[in-house]
């Protein structure tokens, strides 16, 4: 049963370059209207325009930094925060409750109180980026920590750990795993609000400037704003699978 | 009983602080505003009947683009599971554009419908059909091979197939995957509706935040949670339901 593995990916590159004909005949005839599904060729050469001309890197840094400080001030939050109500049946108690009812809150819908305390800033967008992708860290940080092997807890205590060695060398690495899968999910969620918050908030990057684009139907800009977002997701998504699997070498030993 | 107070200890203490500090004039009201009014706001919404509309509006959206979401996803995503070949080479295409952020898609929705429904629904239906689609597509995949031979003996015509055999045997999978994605309708939903489009509970949050009446605003949100919360509850009992159903069914 075993094919040739180039003929696959040749048969999924052609399916792929038909689709993009297609769309491109399309368009070019006026089959479809090419204002709102302006031809392939037309949303590479503006893409490609953008990156010439280097008009592409600023909104994309802009937006990948404001990701990345909601991410990262995320992962903090929920890896200690975690690690609290992980190791603590009180705290569980106490926070269990008010977080339930707090984690299916959609993300957005904590924009207006944050404009109305921090303005439209680049905190306000943060704080709502920060606050929708703590989600999966504090959960799988939760789990991660409840789930530790007894006879890892028993062994840091023959071995007179202090509460911090014990968490550092013990706790943590156990829970590496799960903490990170929970990061990956974040990091995609990070991006969504980015760009929502970029939107909504008038702050400059990538989302910002497909909104712009559309309200004066340069479609083909858009159209370049979403592949440019659509790459970035692919390329966070891998970069974090890459990641995984190095800080994770020490699992695959055999056992 | 003790769980339930500890529970309810920090929210209820939060609550009394904040109402006390905005009362001695510590919390500012235009960022604050007080619990006491937001609870009179919370009322007075659900009085003129308001808050039901721009609920209506909100869950109205968010089942559209879930039901097509279902639909599509279930769709291919059976198809993709059942022959392998066609998932080689459409399945690359696929993941192309999985990775495309659905609030993205929301200023090209806004170009082809304009304000409204549409553009609201379809950018929930991109953002559900993913969760269905890959779920399908693996459920169907790891249907036992013997319920194909007996389909293929009973020379079964492809849609009874797909009735009798196929989306039995996958359903209780397909489920968890319907599951996700109801969850993700309702927040892309209101996503969409305080970022653009003017209709519905995102879009009366906004409007609140931006004409200064913040305990409406804060009602709003409040409701939001509730709605959220309930959403999430209930699928969690129906899912446990089901599986118990799905579970008993499997063991026959």
């Amino acid at each position: 049963m075993r094919r040739l593995p180039q003929l696959q990916w040749l048969g999924a590159a052609l399916f792929a370059a038909a689709l993009l004909i297609a769309w491109q005949l399309l368009a070019e005839r006026q089959i479809i209207s090419p204002v709102f599904f302006p031809s392939p060729s037309r949303t590479l050469g503006e893409l490609w325009r953008q990156a010439a001309q280097g008009e592409l890197w600023k909104p994309l840094g802009e937006t990948s930094l404001r990701m990345f400080y909601g991410w990262a001030l995320a992962s903090l939050l929920g890896v200690v925060l975690g690690a609290a109500i992980g190791s603590s049946r009180a705290a569980r108690e106490f926070l269990g409750p008010l977080l339930e009812f707090l984690r299916p809150l959609p993300a957005s819908a904590i924009i207006p109180p944050a404009i109305l305390f921090l303005g439209l800033s680049n905190e306000m967008a943060v704080a709502v980026i920060a606050f929708g992708a703590v989600w999966p860290v504090l959960l799988a940080s939760v789990h991660g920590f409840a789930s530790m092997e007894p006879q890892l807890l028993e062994v840091s205590a023959a071995l007179r750990l202090s509460r911090a060695q014990s968490l550092a060398k013990i706790a943590i690495p156990g829970a590496l795993p799960e903490i990170l899968a929970g990061a990956r999910v974040s990091l995609a969620i990070s991006l969504i609000l980015a760009v929502v918050t970029e939107m909504q908030a008038s702050q400059p990057g990538l989302g910002q400037n497909i909104l712009l684009a559309q309200r004066s139907f340069r479609s083909p800009e858009l159209y370049a704003g979403v592949v440019t977002l659509g790459l970035m997701g692919f390329l966070i998504n891998h970069a974090i699978l890459a990641l995984e699997r190095r800080l994770l070498r020490w699992r695959a030993a055999p056992a | 009983m003790r769980r339930f107070l500890r529970g309810i200890a920090i929210p209820a203490l939060a609550v009394a602080l904040w109402e006390t500090g905005s009362r001695a004039g510590v919390l500012p009201m235009d960022t604050f505003s007080r619990p006491s009014d937001i609870a009179v706001a919370f009322a007075g919404a659900f009085a003129d009947g308001s808050i039901l509309v721009a609920t209506w509006q909100t869950v109205e959206a968010a089942l559209a683009g879930f039901a097509v979401a279902a639909a599509l996803g279930i769709l291919v995503g059976a198809l993709l599971g059942l022959s392998p070949a066609l998932e080689r080479v459409v399945g690359p295409s696929i993941d192309a554009v999985r990775p495309i952020p659905s609030v993205a898609l929301m200023p090209l929705t806004l170009l082809l419908f304009g304000f409204g429904l549409q553009m609201e629904a379809w950018v929930v239906a991109f953002a559900c059909v993913w969760p269905v689609l890959l779920v399908t597509a693996a459920a169907v995949r790891g249907i036992e091979p013997r319920l194909h031979d007996v389909s293929r003996t009973l020379e079964l015509p492809f849609a009874s197939q797909l009735r009798r055999i196929i989306l039995p045997a996958a359903l209780g999978r397909i489920v968890v995957g319907l599951r996700v994605s109801v969850g993700i309708s309702l927040v892309v939903a209101v996503t969409v509706e305080i970022v653009i489009n003017p209709r519905g509970l995102g879009y009366g949050m906004i409007i609140a935040q931006q004409s200064l009446h913040p305990e409406l605003m804060y009602a709003q949100l409040f409701w939001l949670g509730l709605l959220g919360w309930g959403l999430n509850v209930a699928l969690t009992r129906a899912a446990g339901r089901w599986h118990a159903f799905a579970g008993a069914d499997a063991e026959v």
